[in-house]
């Protein structure tokens, strides 16, 4: 008597092309996670519901931490470097080209102009030691002891020349940080009639 | 499922048990399973490390009047005063002849969110015009409640608000309520 036998059909798959596709994927991730440059003031941000991203680029980023202490940065190299070419002007300090190429590296910088030129002849790692930079002298006037007023001017200067935008500032402040500090930094933005801006926050889940 | 195959190196014909040198066959479900966590995991962190960024608008700075006293409909403004400890007081219309308030709330849902969805219907019922709030953050406010009441503004969808600076008789009112100290 014949049985029906029904064939079993071979069930395996060869996997060794989606294993390489997704090591390929794998690294591409991995390379294109861009390395950040440690912060000199490592600021720890409140939570928002907010899902703005920041922008990449014509960008300023104020941070304010450690008991009011002002941090600056802005995005692009070639705005880094304009921006300090108006500084030098404002502030009668040259710059030499290598000094210019070493600074348009730094993410942040919390020095008065007169130890800049220090702070860019040193190490990426020194310059990030906690405690070593002391913050950029604020007040409310618009006289050259307000160097964060200007900074933050020849930063909106520079980016309108170079790049025809208006640069979005914004303000990183510590979630402990006493208002009266963040009022500090948003009075020197009004003085400049920018009133518009943004906080910095990390994603908080609802 | 998965599987490499290696060749068993020659059929042998003499009948011995060749069991060992059979193919090894490795199962590589596990090293995919572990390259889509990897791919994953980078894919997140690194659109994740981007932080996020409130947009803020304050009023034009006014040189004659520094102390920047809005003129607003009062009926319809709800002052919220950002005091010590995390803790909000909030009063509806003037702070001398208050429609309703002041009243001391927590932050987040049990207190002040609560209270703005609740004007945000009840006010344009009664005058007919949107809610308009104003924050007054007090000098022993952190910056955390500052981001967390502007996220509130979001949350309640407030269309108007803005950033003041907070009167005398109102932090007199925080110091007798033990709402302003370090």
């Amino acid at each position: 008597m014949a049985r029906a036998k029904v064939k079993r059909a071979s069930t395996t798959i060869d996997m060794t092309a989606m294993c390489d596709v997704s090591f390929l994927l794998l690294t591409f991730f991995v390379l294109t996670a861009t390395a950040r440059q440690p912060e000199p003031l490592p600021v720890d941000t409140p939570a928002s519901v907010t899902q703005i991203k920041v922008p990449d680029d014509n960008f300023g980023m104020i941070t304010v931490g450690e008991g009011g202490k002002l941090f600056f940065g802005i995005t692009g190299p070639q705005t880094r470097v304009r921006m300090l070419e108006l500084m030098s002007e404002k502030y009668q300090i040259p710059f030499t080209q290598e000094e210019k190429a070493r600074f348009s590296l730094m993410d942040s910088f919390g020095v008065p102009i007169g130890n800049l030129k220090q702070l860019i002849a040193m190490d990426m790692n020194d310059r990030t030691r906690a405690g070593l930079q002391p913050g950029i002298p604020n007040d409310t006037t618009k006289n050259l002891t307000n160097e964060m007023f200007h900074w933050i001017h020849s930063a909106r200067t520079a980016t309108a020349q170079l790049n025809d935008v208006q640069m979005r500032i914004s303000i990183k402040g510590d979630a402990d940080e006493k208002y009266p500090d963040i009022k500090k930094v948003i009075d020197i933005l009004q003085s400049q009639d920018l009133n518009k801006f943004s906080l910095i926050t990390s994603l908080k889940s609802l | 499922m998965a599987e490499l195959n290696q060749d068993g190196g020659g059929k042998d014909k003499s009948g011995k048990i060749r069991a060992k040198k059979q193919g090894g066959r490795v199962d590589l479900t596990a090293m995919v399973d572990l390259a889509f966590l990897l791919i994953t995991f980078f894919m997140l962190t690194t659109s994740l490390n981007k932080p996020n960024a409130m947009d803020v608008a304050v009023p034009d700075k006014n040189e004659d009047d520094p102390e920047d006293r809005l003129e607003v409909a009062h009926n319809r403004t709800v002052t919220i005063l950002l005091g010590s400890n995390n803790k909000i007081v909030w009063y509806l219309g003037e702070f001398d002849n208050p429609l309703e308030g002041p009243e001391t709330v927590d932050y987040g849902a049990g207190g002040i969110r609560d209270v703005l969805l609740e004007k945000i219907k009840e006010i344009p019922q009664t005058t007919g015009s949107d809610m308009i709030v104003v924050i007054r953050p007090s000098e022993h406010s952190t910056h955390r409640n500052l981001v967390e009441i502007l996220d509130e503004m979001k949350i309640v969808d407030a269309q108007i608000y803005t950033l003041g600076t907070i009167l005398p008789f109102e932090i007199e009112f925080l110091e007798q309520h033990g709402l302003y100290n370090e």
